[in-house]
């Protein structure tokens, strides 16, 4: 007895978000002892980069994705964003003649600009995230498609294909990437005034508003950051499969919404961190590879990350009851 | 006395005239002028647009669109989303066709899929109304079941030797195909009686706000797990139209189906706030939406450029739609 209540003032004084995040590190240690005793092959170092190669575009795109569900909205254009910038990349400097490297930053350009167009109109026009993202969502993979009418762009120089498939003191280029932005990423939104300001907006725009905080400024600045990363993960993207395709990064916004929510970032807002968001695409990337390796066949693999999605919130939820904080 | 005679008449024009402007600025009035606007000019440009071959081939294909709408307006009206309708159509397609191929009767290949349609949507809803959790996440991970679990069954083959008679959508009484007479006849009844009919009233109380609608008496819950039944209901409808219309069921569905859905109710003035909507626009948006598709092909406009002109023209209905209520708050 005395113990359950010690355990449960321990609980008591973490928040909930940690809580979550306790959840998914338990989940996370779980199946990876269990993945690891069904296959050898699973857990060692060559694996487990190579599976940070793949997890980058993700986690790139996942990590501004959070800091706008915490503002209480969504993104759902990343993928086409990221369609676009991967289009314009190779056109850019295959068909105009750009140098690569001006082709580079000239596609985070628009990458950028594309994620402003939704800030720009979330803000002035008011028109709620959902509707616009889903509208410019149709119109850049539209774009993307227009602009390379099916054709796809090869043969970059061998610098390029450094970006994603280079190694630095055997790391993946592109996990030291994301390595940095997450770093960045975590220090923005936890110590920064700006960050902080992200879960207010998410509890109460119109109350942040009122306190002074340039809710406006700070929306344009979350979109635009989510079209800069996307530009990012687009030019790894393109590096790593070394092509460019019109339907790269279809069905992105959905892997990158499942990896941010199984995270423990509330869809409603005000809650969220970057480092239950680094779990929840770990977790998914790891239980989709080490399924395959164990002999499940890929559909199924994306069965079981539902059904992980689910679960895991259903959990937090039920222990958010039992355990209820002042937060 | 003259002068008061002159106000009320001035008072009795702005009256017509302010009628006239709600019977203008009405959401399904916008969008029934614009597909008039879209088949005068462009049976203008290209008169094979407007021929009834290719009206009746545009309803045909996306009558079940229309009839997926109902039931996600209803969801959206309630305060809710669910994104995995693309995902249950496909499934409830193939199992459709799955039941036909093996020998049962036809009528049941056509109930089934509502039964199960229903069943899979009590269940989200109960996760939804009695856990609490959000209906995007739930949808988003029965999206990744429901997606999965269709590929592994099927392994990405299509069913092929249907039974005679099993073409429900092919169809055609008095020389107007099946699917439209679903797509009127379910969207004048669900309109009727969402306006009229008590329960109807308490999506929109619920969607409104929940707690108001609580504390007059309505179960907000209890509201939403039916709202969640309804919607299967619907999604089997339009499963069953989907799988019936060609000869053959494919185990996938259009890219985007459930975007296209939702993007009917929202077009259809269904707010993504919950509390306003009909079933009436969303059914003309879905109409709208196709015509506008079709109509690209027959202005020779490339096909490489549909998507970007489908994304631009939901965000002029969109902002059109946001700059009428605007309007209205502003009064």
């Amino acid at each position: 007895m005395f113990l359950i209540n010690d355990f449960r003032q321990q609980i008591n004084l973490k928040n909930i978000i940690s809580l979550h995040e306790s959840v998914l590190l338990i989940l996370l240690i779980f199946s990876l002892t269990i993945l690891s005793i069904q296959s050898d092959k699973f857990f060692n170092a060559d694996n487990l980069l190579n599976q940070g190669r793949l997890l980058a575009e993700v986690g790139l795109v996942a990590l501004p994705m959070t800091m706008i569900i915490i503002t209480g909205g969504i993104d759902l254009s990343v993928g086409s964003i990221m369609g676009l910038c991967a289009i314009v990349l190779g056109y850019s400097w295959k068909n105009i003649g750009l140098p690569l490297e001006i082709a580079i930053i000239f596609t985070l350009l628009i990458g950028v600009s594309s994620g402003a167009i939704n800030g720009l109109f979330i803000n002035r026009v008011r028109v709620p995230p959902l509707i616009m993202t889903l509208a410019t969502m149709a119109f850049f993979r539209g774009l993307a498609e227009g602009i390379s009418k099916a054709r796809s762009v090869r043969g970059y120089p061998e610098w390029f294909y450094f970006i994603g498939q280079g190694e630095i003191l055997g790391i993946p280029v592109q996990v030291l990437i994301l390595a940095l932005s997450i770093m960045i990423f975590s220090y923005l939104l936890s110590k920064t005034v700006f960050g902080r300001s992200l879960y207010a907006i998410g509890h109460n725009e119109v109350g942040s508003r009122f306190s002074g905080i340039p809710v406006n400024r700070f929306k344009l600045y979350i979109y635009s950051l989510s079209g800069l990363m996307s530009g990012i993960a687009a030019v790894v993207f393109v590096s790593r499969v070394s092509t460019t395709r019109s339907d790269m990064g279809s069905g992105l916004e959905l892997d990158v919404i499942a990896a941010v929510v199984l995270g423990g970032t509330s869809i409603f807002g005000g809650i969220g961190s970057i480092l239950g968001t680094v779990l929840g695409f770990i977790l998914i990337q790891l239980l989709k590879n080490g399924l395959a390796l164990t002999g499940v066949k890929g559909d199924a693999t994306i069965m079981v990350i539902g059904l992980v999605l689910i679960i895991s919130i259903l959990i937090s939820n039920l222990l958010k009851k039992f355990y209820p904080t002042n937060s | 006395m003259n002068n008061s005679l002159i106000i009320k008449k001035d008072t009795k024009s702005e009256n017509t005239l302010q009628i006239f402007k709600t019977i203008i600025f009405n959401q399904e009035m916008v969008l029934l002028l614009s597909i008039l606007f879209l088949l005068i000019v462009v049976g203008f440009i290209n008169p094979r647009y407007v021929s009834n071959r290719n009206l009746i081939s545009l309803f045909l294909g996306n009558a079940y669109i229309a009839v997926a709408a109902i039931g996600m307006s209803m969801v959206i009206i309630s305060g809710n989303i669910d994104i995995s309708v693309g995902s249950l159509i496909g499934v409830l397609a193939t199992i459709s066709g799955t039941i036909a191929e093996a020998g049962f009767p036809i009528w049941i290949s056509w109930t089934i899929p509502l039964a199960i349609g229903m069943f899979i949507n009590f269940v989200m809803g109960i996760l939804v109304a009695y856990f609490r959790l959000p209906s995007i996440v739930v949808s988003l991970g029965f999206m990744s079941i429901l997606k999965g679990g269709l590929i592994m069954f099927t392994g990405g083959a299509w069913i092929s030797n249907l039974p005679d008679g099993y073409a429900l959508s092919q169809l055609r009484p008095l020389g107007i195909p099946m699917p439209i007479y679903f797509m009127v006849i379910l969207t004048t009844l669900t309109a009727y009686w969402m306006k009229m009919s008590p329960l109807g009233r308490s999506f929109y109380a619920v969607g409104g706000n929940s707690e108001a609608a609580r504390l007059a008496g309505i179960q907000p819950k209890l509201t939403v797990l039916k709202v969640f039944i309804l919607h299967g209901f619907f999604v089997g409808i339009a499963s069953v139209l989907f799988s019936t219309q060609l000869s053959v069921i494919q185990s996938t569905v259009p890219p985007y189906l459930e975007l296209t859905i939702i993007t009917a109710s929202v077009v259809g003035g269904v707010s993504i706030l919950g509390g306003t909507g009909t079933v009436i626009g969303s059914t003309l948006a879905a109409v709208l939406l196709a015509a506008i598709s079709s109509s690209m092909i027959f202005v020779n406009l490339s096909p490489f450029w549909l998507r970007s002109a489908q994304g631009l023209l939901i965000l002029a209905t969109v902002l059109a739609d946001l700059y009428r209520r605007q309007r209205q708050l502003n009064k």
